[in-house]
């Protein structure tokens, strides 16, 4: 079996400036909060939406004294999203303080790891259409503590501080400048938080900013990137701005695009672009400097005293290897060559890992194309028209859609049968077999019955059986004749073969 | 009154257990002495009700037979140690009012075992100082004088050196982050043990130094140092920096048995205008391990004259980062503010009105040698150095030798004030001997030996392998028996 598709890479992004074209470079900082019950150095709990100040430790607070100690599963969750990007993972690793003051950093500052982060190199795959990928490589994911939150607007005078979030921990997974454009950006961000959710490491939640990304965007003209990938030499590139925490994939689009014919009116111009960070402003959908240069931080990176090198066992890591899912990329091979589909149908029922394992056990003993068929277009049609139910909520098990799947490739029931009996047991429950049973909805194969129907079918219309015999096609207003006369229980097929027996043709 | 408190660790634990004496009775000695020493300004937080309380307890406990050995001993307590419910300030303003929810894994380790906390103790603003001079409630006073001149304590722990060598307890706690348990513990005439690096837990001590900082015990004898070292010290995974190993017996340890042991001496200690009494001193401390069957060996450590300038980047530059946390924000000091005043205005005003000179200064220096630009020429060429000046001892240990031994300070007390006028890297030249152990992590002690001439006490350093406090202190107990050291300040307070 392939471990994943073979694919071609897409065109990059152009924009036609005033004078030139222009190609953008872009590379990403994912913030992944890791799904984790307990924070990064304390017992204090993650759960999102607890009364402000209830999930706060004494080192969370940043009490006199107070020391940090490392969540082994924050670590081992750290490892694992390496291991789903085909990463190295570094045995040895050690923390850094990055220093700066901020009432939502009660320590003035946040651990991290600068120097020595706990992943090293490795890829992933953007699907951007059938056959269609960008191969975006990693430089590196390290763990860190996320800030709380300072609100400004409860009072008129004074500010208050939030410390549950404040030592919740952070994956932040780096990208080499390997994306060519908004779409890919987006597409790499849905890549990347698919990923983290097939893994379990981070739940993918942007609203709640659980995952959200810096942007580094600068343009360069056609032939300088090219020279950049054979160099690695990143002066071929233009001058990047960093565009932050970004937690929509449309105002991901949107701020790119914006930052890009920024930068190319300023180049065009003859000015240049000031290396910087930026925000970008959803409301205006315009981006702007956050800081200027005096205001820069200098964050005085150096080694957290109070932490030891983290250092970890291979057997450890093997061990966690051994307990990873079948990621996406192989998944959506394995339906592709498995049950026949499309890749854009394996890419649909891959998106997420619940709707891969509902279509799985749908598929099971059924046809996978039929069984896409339905999962695609009847259930996730059904549940989009339900308030946009999530498939875990979905009224119908897989087990009765496979029921129903089950019926249709054993000729009980027609397709468009099939169609009322889901609904059937979409809206009431039950078994598919016995409501068929019960509600009399199994298809007519005794041909002795569909006999007697055509047999009256053509003696009341003895004009349309002459014009039938000089135009065979008229076969088929006999055939619908019949169905209407049995309430569309007869078999279609033993329809068909009766008629044109009768009529002759 | 007052016979209870001069009593060591050793001596009051066989009394108690004798029933000879009642933790309650030496308690109340205790707490007679402390209230009569005001002027020492050893104590700044006393604890009475805790004290008598606990005293009560470990009473119970040690008639009830199997109590430690710390049981219904009264210790004072420095105060860089946060304890539950009492005020917790490391001499600072900027931590006025600040009364933790948590005791230190220490003193709780002293609890624990039955000790009795009489009070906290005076010390530099946030261990930074060699004088007891920086403390934001006014200096402690070293009980000895000379020409009725106030000297000082020595710095950081000064209220604890000071509460010792007074006998307004039986011992204290202490904390060296360069010197700070060994250089007042010799300018008091007592026995300061700073332990290897990761013996006793950092939890719940404020920190100064993340990398250096080490508590220990500042007691009356060398006895007392093994007794109470094996209550503070063990394991703890609230510290990622304790080590998980086991303690051996320290008192048991005390053997007096040192022969063929190889004491290193360090050709590098021989300082530049260091006082001969000094080097009398030192001579004659290698002449009490010869005459026990000790062999003394010279030695080379080469990168000792580069100690003291990595000492004062790296421990300024943890510092300068330990301290952020300092701001205003969630306890201790906020300045008022001014109309129109924003979070850098209550930063700034916070931060100038509630550290003292010292630590802004050492903040400052902190800052500078971490800064983009700096970071290289100071922080990390400091770290090089620290793993050279470690080296250097690894390479004297794999060579056979089993301790070192040097002065503990290159003078006796000075005169309280007499530096201040002082360019501040004179009062750190202080700390001199006592800094490349805490560079490489070693464990410490500095012992009385002497008198200088003018009747001040003088000790000397012995240096161990890591995790080997057990035969340090017997060849520490060695010395302290062959000098004899008795003297004691006469009563002035």
């Amino acid at each position: 079996m392939l471990d994943h598709l073979s694919f071609e890479t897409p065109k990059p992004k152009t924009i036609a400036g005033a004078k030139y074209d222009w190609e953008l470079v872009i590379g990403m900082e994912v913030h992944a909060q890791v799904a984790s019950n307990a924070k990064l150095f304390s017992g204090a709990s993650t759960t999102f939406g607890a009364e402000p100040n209830s999930n706060v430790a004494f080192v969370d607070a940043a009490m006199p004294g107070m020391l940090p100690v490392i969540n082994e599963f924050c670590v081992a969750q750290a490892v694992r999203t390496g291991l789903g990007m085909k990463a190295a993972i570094n045995l040895k690793s050690a923390f850094d303080r990055k220093n700066y003051f901020y009432p939502d950093l009660p320590q003035g500052y946040q651990i991290s790891q600068l120097y020595h982060p706990i992943v090293g190199e490795g890829e992933v795959i953007v699907d951007m259409g059938p056959g269609v990928a960008r191969k975006v490589r990693i430089e590196r994911i390290h763990l860190e503590q996320d800030a709380g939150k300072s609100i400004h607007d409860m009072d008129p005078n004074m500010s208050f501080v939030d410390l549950n979030r404040t030592g919740v921990a952070l994956m932040e997974i780096v990208s080499r400048p390997d994306i060519r454009g908004p779409e890919e950006a987006a597409a790499y961000v849905a890549k990347m938080r698919q990923l983290l959710r097939y893994l379990g490491t981070c739940d993918g939640n942007m609203q709640n900013g659980n995952l959200r990304a810096d942007v580094n965007v600068s343009v360069c003209r056609p032939g300088q990137y090219e020279k950049y990938q054979e160099s690695q030499d990143f002066s071929h590139l233009g001058t990047r701005c960093e565009i932050k925490n970004m937690n929509s994939m449309r105002f991901i689009q949107q701020a790119i695009d914006y930052e890009a014919r920024r930068q190319i009116a300023i180049l065009e111009d003859g000015g240049a672009v000031d290396q910087e960070t930026r925000l970008y402003d959803a409301d205006k959908g315009e981006t702007r400097s956050m800081r200027s240069k005096e205001e820069a931080h200098d964050y005085r990176y150096f080694p957290c005293p109070d932490l030891l090198p983290l250092e970890i066992e291979q057997g450890w890591v093997d061990d966690i290897e051994a307990t990873l899912p079948e990621l996406p990329d192989a998944k959506k091979a394995r339906f592709v060559n498995d049950f026949g589909l499309s890749e854009y149908d394996a890419g649909v029922l891959t998106a997420e890992v619940e709707n891969a394992d509902y279509f799985e056990k749908v598929a099971e003993g059924n046809d996978g194309k039929l069984a896409a068929n339905w999962v695609i277009n009847e259930l996730f049609g059904r549940l989009k028209k339900d308030d946009d139910k999530d498939i875990t909520d979905s009224p119908v098990s897989p087990e009765q859609l496979g029921g129903i799947i089950a019926l249709i490739a054993k000729g009980d029931i027609s397709g468009k049968i099939a169609k009322d009996l889901f609904e059937i047991v979409y809206t009431e429950g039950g078994d598919p077999a016995q409501i068929v049973e019960a509600r009399g909805m199994k298809q007519v194969t005794d041909t002795g019955a569909i006999e007697a129907a055509v047999d009256q079918v053509i003696a009341d219309n003895p004009a349309q059986v002459e014009k039938a015999k000089q135009n065979p096609k008229l076969a088929g207003w006999f055939v619908g004749q019949v169905m209407k006369a049995t309430g569309g229980k007869a078999n279609p097929k033993a329809v068909n073969q009766i008629v044109a027996a009768k009529l002759g043709i | 009154m007052g016979e209870l408190s001069k009593l060591t660790i050793a001596e009051a634990r066989d009394k108690l257990r004798a029933g000879e004496v009642s933790s309650v009775e030496l308690t109340r000695d205790c707490l007679a002495e402390i209230d009569g020493a005001d002027a020492l300004g050893a104590f700044v937080h006393k604890t009475p009700e805790i004290a008598l309380e606990r005293a009560a307890a470990a009473d119970a406990r040690i008639k009830a037979g199997e109590a430690p050995d710390m049981c219904g001993i009264p210790v004072g307590i420095k105060d860089l140690f946060c304890t539950k419910g009492v005020a917790s300030q490391a001499a600072s303003a900027i931590l006025e009012g600040f009364t933790p929810e948590y005791e230190s894994t220490v003193s709780q380790n002293l609890a624990d075992d039955g000790a009795v906390m009489l009070g906290k103790l005076n010390m530099d603003e946030f261990a930074m100082g060699s004088s007891n001079e920086t403390s934001t409630y006014g200096n402690a006073v070293n009980p000895w004088k000379v020409d009725d001149r106030d000297l000082t304590p020595g710095g950081s722990s000064g209220g604890s050196a000071s509460a010792v060598a007074a006998d307004l307890c039986l011992a204290a706690t202490g904390t060296d982050t360069g010197g700070s348990i060994r250089q007042p513990a010799a300018f008091v005439g007592i026995t300061g043990l700073k332990p290897t690096y990761g013996r006793c837990s950092r939890w719940g001590v404020v920190a100064f130094a993340s990398s250096l900082d080490q508590a220990g015990p500042m007691t009356k004898s060398v006895r007392d140092a093994a007794i109470m070292l094996q209550s503070m010290a063990g394991h703890d995974p609230k510290d990622s920096t304790s080590a998980d190993l086991a303690l051996p017996d320290f008192e048991a340890a005390l053997t007096g048995d040192i022969r063929g042991k190889r004491i290193g001496i360090p050709a590098e200690y021989r300082m530049d205008g260091m006082p001969d009494e000094i080097e009398a001193l030192w001579a004659e401390g290698r002449k009490m391990l010869q005459d026990a069957g000790a062999e003394i060996v010279d030695i080379s450590l080469p990168h000792t004259k580069y100690a003291l300038p990595a000492y004062y980047v790296v421990a300024p530059a943890e510092a300068s980062s330990n301290l952020a946390r300092y701001d205003g924000v969630r306890y201790g000091h906020r300045a008022t503010l001014a109309a129109g005043d924003g979070i850098e205005q209550m930063y700034e005003k916070t931060r100038a009105q509630g550290f003292g000179p010292e630590v802004q200064r050492r903040v400052m220096i902190g800052t500078y040698v971490l800064s983009a630009g700096f970071y290289d020429a100071y922080y990390n060429r400091a770290r090089k150095v620290r793993a050279l000046i470690k080296k250097d001892f690894e390479d004297v240990f794999a060579a056979g030798i089993d301790a070192i031994l040097t002065p503990a300070t290159p003078s006796a007390a000075f005169g309280l004030g007499e530096m201040a006028d002082a360019d501040p890297v004179q009062m750190y030249l202080n700390d001199v001997f006592t800094v490349t152990v805490n560079l490489a992590g070693l464990p410490g002690i500095a012992v009385p030996t002497g008198l200088d001439k003018s009747g001040l006490p003088l000790g000397l350093q012995l240096i161990g392998k890591p995790w080997a406090e057990d035969e340090m202190l017997n060849t520490a107990y060695v010395l302290e028996r062959a000098a004899g050291f008795v003297s004691k300040p006469s009563k002035w307070w």
